[in-house]
Formats: structure tokens, sequence, C-alpha cells
């Protein structure tokens, strides 16, 4: 069956690279904002001997942005595979539906270290310096914040009604999160009730990992964020193998 | 005798208030080809989902191959192939992906070049799926249903949409798995193909079971009136014909002479009779009800939902 699964891999993946629109421009569009962001801001550039001070850490921004795309195009793609019933067929073939899916989110994390790639390459071009974060573990950060979120995207998806709203509907829910993830304010400042919300949300833990990863502080530092990511991906896992549908 | 391959009992859906499915029960024995007709929302593809595992009946037992189609799916998907009725693929898969991925999932398979070849496919091998035409994306789902040789093979809508040579073609493959033993379920709205194809056929409305039998049975117990239909420009042919006991009713309509009556042996009576009369026929021809006819007496006319 892993046989099944690598297959079943490779032709989402062929599929989904064959989609001009869901391809290249979800690729190409945070490298290019990023640059443009970054020089209008002055990112990274030496000024008498010290970095400028950017409001807010434009990386981790990005990073966020390529994750929250991620889960975007994941459930939009689930949609359309309801509605057209290809996840029924499929679900009629020996698949698991746990391989079903798992295809995808395996094509999503592949995608998100490629977007990934391309927007380290992109500083280090064009802001010198400004990138020199541990690769590696930074990816690591990355992918376990986006499959935190992916897995509230499957959630999400099993709220969305038909495919023509699946894309107002999952950005409606996942791009205010941003707003609370710690980025822009501390999320000390926020009234308690949000704050309280700002915790359960995966977005805020990705953020904080992503950060202390990039500021250069270890794992081990950073296990509140790490366990908060897991035990969100593990209660809406839980809650998918509910209330997800396949048709 | 053996075993019944699928074996419904009591089976009962409902969408909400809607009654899909009340109280079906049915047998399907091994090497059979059995029909599921009926109106558009009769319950046939709720019926057949139902049996494939694909869809939670509310009531009832279901045993395919001697599984419980719910519990044992897994090991079920196995043995059975399966053809949905709308459900659509990738939209940028190539028929050639499609045909490697359903290959990789089974542990034997059949050889798929000709099963493209037969299903008139192999020119679409590097085709979208988005590009082909209706009727292909049809031979396509038949030939992934069929591609690991199926001891049971659930055919929803089975030609709708192909045009006459496809038809054939695939009438032709659904015969070749039944005459290697294998069993066929499927649902359709072609009468002609359902008499044509299927040992049995079941007749399903509103959820309900309304008659199974063979599709000559079902003509012999619900239209067993045969009639005969010729033109004669003698004046009293009519006349002449109609004291006979097995002729019930002639309609005469200027040269034209319609007789009907019922069963095996009227159509040899009105022959002798006109040979014996020495009437002059221009043209003779005898209509037979088929399984169309008992279709739409037993579901009524009016167009459905
Ligand atoms: N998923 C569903 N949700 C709600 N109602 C449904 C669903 N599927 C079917 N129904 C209803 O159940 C009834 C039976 O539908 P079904 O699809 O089994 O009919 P059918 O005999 O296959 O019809 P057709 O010939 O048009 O394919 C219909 O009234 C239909 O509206
Ligand atoms: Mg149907």
């Amino acid at each position: 069956m892993l046989n099944g699964f690598w297959k079943l891999t490779w032709v989402e993946a062929k599929v989904f690279m064959r989609e001009p629109m869901g391809f290249v421009i979800p690729l190409a569009m945070p490298v290019i904002l990023f640059v443009l962001l970054g020089r209008s801001l002055s990112f990274g550039e030496l000024e008498s001997g010290s970095a400028v001070e950017v409001p807010f850490n434009l990386p981790i921004l990005f990073a966020l942005i390529i994750a929250l795309q991620a889960v975007v195009s994941l459930v939009v793609i689930i949609s359309i595979y309801r509605e057209g019933g290809i996840l029924k067929r499929l679900r009629a073939t020996p698949l698991s539906p746990v391989t079903i899916l798992s295809a995808h989110v395996f094509v999503k994390l592949a995608f998100t270290v490629v977007s990934l790639g391309l927007l380290v390459l992109a500083g280090r071009q064009f802001f010198p310096g400004a990138m020199d974060v541990q690769l590696p573990s930074f990816t690591a950060a990355l992918l376990l914040s986006t499959l935190s979120i992916l897995s509230l995207g499957f959630v999400i998806a099993s709220l969305v009604p038909t495919s023509r709203f699946a894309r107002p509907i999952v950005a409606a829910f996942l791009y205010p999160m941003v707003a609370l993830s710690g980025l822009f304010f501390p999320i000390e400042q926020l009234p308690s009730p949000l704050q309280i919300v700002a915790w359960a949300l995966p977005t805020t833990h990705a953020v904080a990992l992503m950060q202390g990863i990039w500021d250069g502080s270890g794992w081990g530092a950073q296990w509140g964020s790490v366990v908060g990511l897991i035990l969100v991906f593990g209660v809406c896992v839980g809650i998918s193998t509910k209330v997800f549908r396949w048709e | 005798m053996p075993p019944p391959v699928i074996s419904v009992s009591h089976l009962g859906k409902s969408y909400g208030s809607t009654v899909a499915v009340d109280d079906v029960c049915l047998e399907i024995h091994k090497g059979e080809i059995f029909g599921l007709i009926g109106p558009n929302g009769a319950g046939k593809t709720t019926t057949m989902e139902c049996v494939e595992g694909l869809r939670k009946a509310d009531r009832g037992t279901i045993s395919v191959l001697g599984l419980d189609p719910r519990r044992d799916l897994a090991a079920l998907q196995h043995r059975i192939g399966v053809q949905h009725q709308e459900a659509q693929l990738q939209k940028r898969i190539k028929v050639w992906e499609a045909i490697d991925l359903w290959s990789s999932l089974y542990p034997r398979v059949v050889d798929t070049e000709v099963l493209l070849a037969r299903l008139g496919l192999e020119e679409k091998r590097n085709a979208k799926f988005m590009t082909l035409s209706g009727g292909q994306k049809q031979r396509l789902f038949i030939a992934l249903a069929m591609i690991h040789d199926p001891e049971v093979l659930f055919l929803d809508e089975l030609t709708t949409g192909l045009d006459p040579q496809a038809r054939h073609a695939i009438w032709g493959l659904v015969k070749g798995i039944r005459e290697r033993g294998k069993t066929v379920f499927l649902t359709t709205h072609l009468m002609e193909e359902a008499e044509r194809l299927c040992d049995r056929v079941a007749i399903i409305d509103h959820g309900r079971l309304v008659e199974v039998g063979t599709p000559a049975e079902l003509v012999e117990r619900h239209c067993p009136e045969r009639r005969v239909v010729f033109t004669s420009e003698g004046t009293d042919a009519a006349e002449r014909l109609a004291g006979v006991p097995a002729v019930r009713s002639v309609v005469s309509e200027g040269c034209t002479h319609t007789l009907r009556g019922e069963g095996d042996d009227f159509v040899t009576h009105v022959i002798n009779l006109i040979a014996r009369e020495g009437i002059q026929v221009k043209g003779f021809r005898t209509e037979v009800p088929t399984l169309e006819d008992v279709f739409l007496k037993l579901t009524g006319h009016g167009v459905r939902d």
C-alpha cells in the first residue's frame, strides 16, 4: 500500500504542477512581495554598523504566509475533489482514507519547502546578512507549523459547502489569525479573552516557534510552542475523523 | 445451490425525510448479470452504494461475497470493482497515469494495454482527463473498475452518454466478464440494454422493489399481449379475422389492420388464418412487447424529478 501512497502522491504533485494559476503564482507571489516589501522597509540594510529596525520580522511573516497558502490550497482542492466525486472514486479503491488525504498533505509540505527555499534564496540575494538562519532547523519549524495549520484546514474543509466558496471561507478563517499571532504586537497586549483565543490558534505557536528558531534559540527553548502545535494537530485530526465528509 | 454472491435483506435508507430505499430484498448469484432499473430518483444508486459499503444503510443486512460491506470494506475492495454514476477524476490527470495508479493498488491486474484497446482509449493515453469527451471518460471509468479483474463488478449507469459503438463494445466486455464466472450488478436507463445484457432485472420505484425476474418472464407476466399489424386491400379482411377466438380485438385504419391477442401461439394462429382465408397481404409485422412496456406499465408514464 506504500506503493499506492507514493504513486498517488506523485500523481497529485504532477496534477498540481500542471495548474498554472495554482502552482506558479503561489510560488512566485510571496517571493516577489517579500523582496518588494523588504526593500521599501529597508529590511536588512546595514546603516552605521547596525541593522535597521523593521516593525516586525519580515521572513517570519512570509514563512507564515507560505504555510497559510498551503492550507488554503489544500482546502480548495479537497472541496473540488469532494464536489467532483474524486474523493468518492478514490475511496472505492483499496487506498485507505488516511492514504488519500496524506498524499495531499505530503504534496503541500513539499511545496512549502520549495517555497521557503525560494524565499531564502531571494532573501540572501537581496538582503545579504539578514537571512543567516539555520535552514534545516527553520525548515523543520515551518513544516511542523504547516502540518498543524493543515490539520485545522481539514476541519474547515468539512464546513465548506461548495468549492465556489472554499477560498473565501478558508481565507476568512485563516487570515485574521495572522493578526492575533503575535507577529505584529505581543499577545500580552491583547484583551484577555482574545489572548485565550490566540493561544488556541496554531498560527500563534507557529510564529513563536519560528521566531525562536530564527533568533537562534534552540528547540529546547521552544518546547511550549512545539507542544501547542502538536496539541492543535491532535485535536484537529480527532475532530476531522468525525466530521470529514467524503461527498 | 451455492449461497448468493450478493444478498440484501430489508435494506432501508433515508436522507432526512426522503425515503430513498425502503425494504429492498435481493439475491444475486455467481455468474449473473443483474440489472436494477427504475426512474430517476428511484433509489438505484443508493441501493448500489449501500451494497458497495460506501453508504451506511439505516436498516437491513447486506452480504457481498460473504463479507459485510461496512465492516469488511477493506477486504471487499480488493474483490469488487466499482463504476460510479457521476464521480470524476482529477482534471489534469492523464489517462495512463490513472491506469498506472489504479494498477498499483491491486496485487494482480489485467493487461492494461488490451483493456485500453478494447475500450478504444489507446490513442488517448497521454490525454488529460479534462480533455476527454463524456463517453471517453465513461470508458476510462469502466477500465478502472475492471483493472483488477474483480469477482463482482458494480456498474452504475453503465453506458449513459456512450455512442452505439462504445455501447456494444462495453456490452461485449460485460458479457465476457460473465463468461469467466464473474458477477455483474448494474443499473441502467436503457431498457434495450437491460433486455440484451441482463440475466435478471429488478424494477425499483420510489425506493421499493416492484418486480424481479428475467426480462422474458416480466414481459410474459405483465405485457402478455401480442400484436400483428398487416396491410391488405381487401375490404373485408378485418371482419373475416375478427370472429376468431384467439384474436381479442381488431383495429383498422384504411388498409392497415392491427390484431391483438395473447399467448405464444397467437401469431401462428393469425398466420394460419390469413393463409386459410386466402387474404391478400401486402405488409405484415408482429409487435412483441418489450421490457420498456413492462417498465412503463409498472412505473407509470409521468416524468420524475
Ligand atoms: N446524498 C444525498 N442526500 C440527500 N438525498 C439524496 C442523496 N442521494 C440521493 N438522495 C435522494 O434519494 C433518492 C434516491 O436517489 P438515488 O440517487 O438513489 O436515485 P437513482 O435511482 O440512482 O436515480 P437516477 O436514475 O437519477 O440516478 C432521490 O430522491 C434523491 O433525491
Ligand atoms: Mg443513480
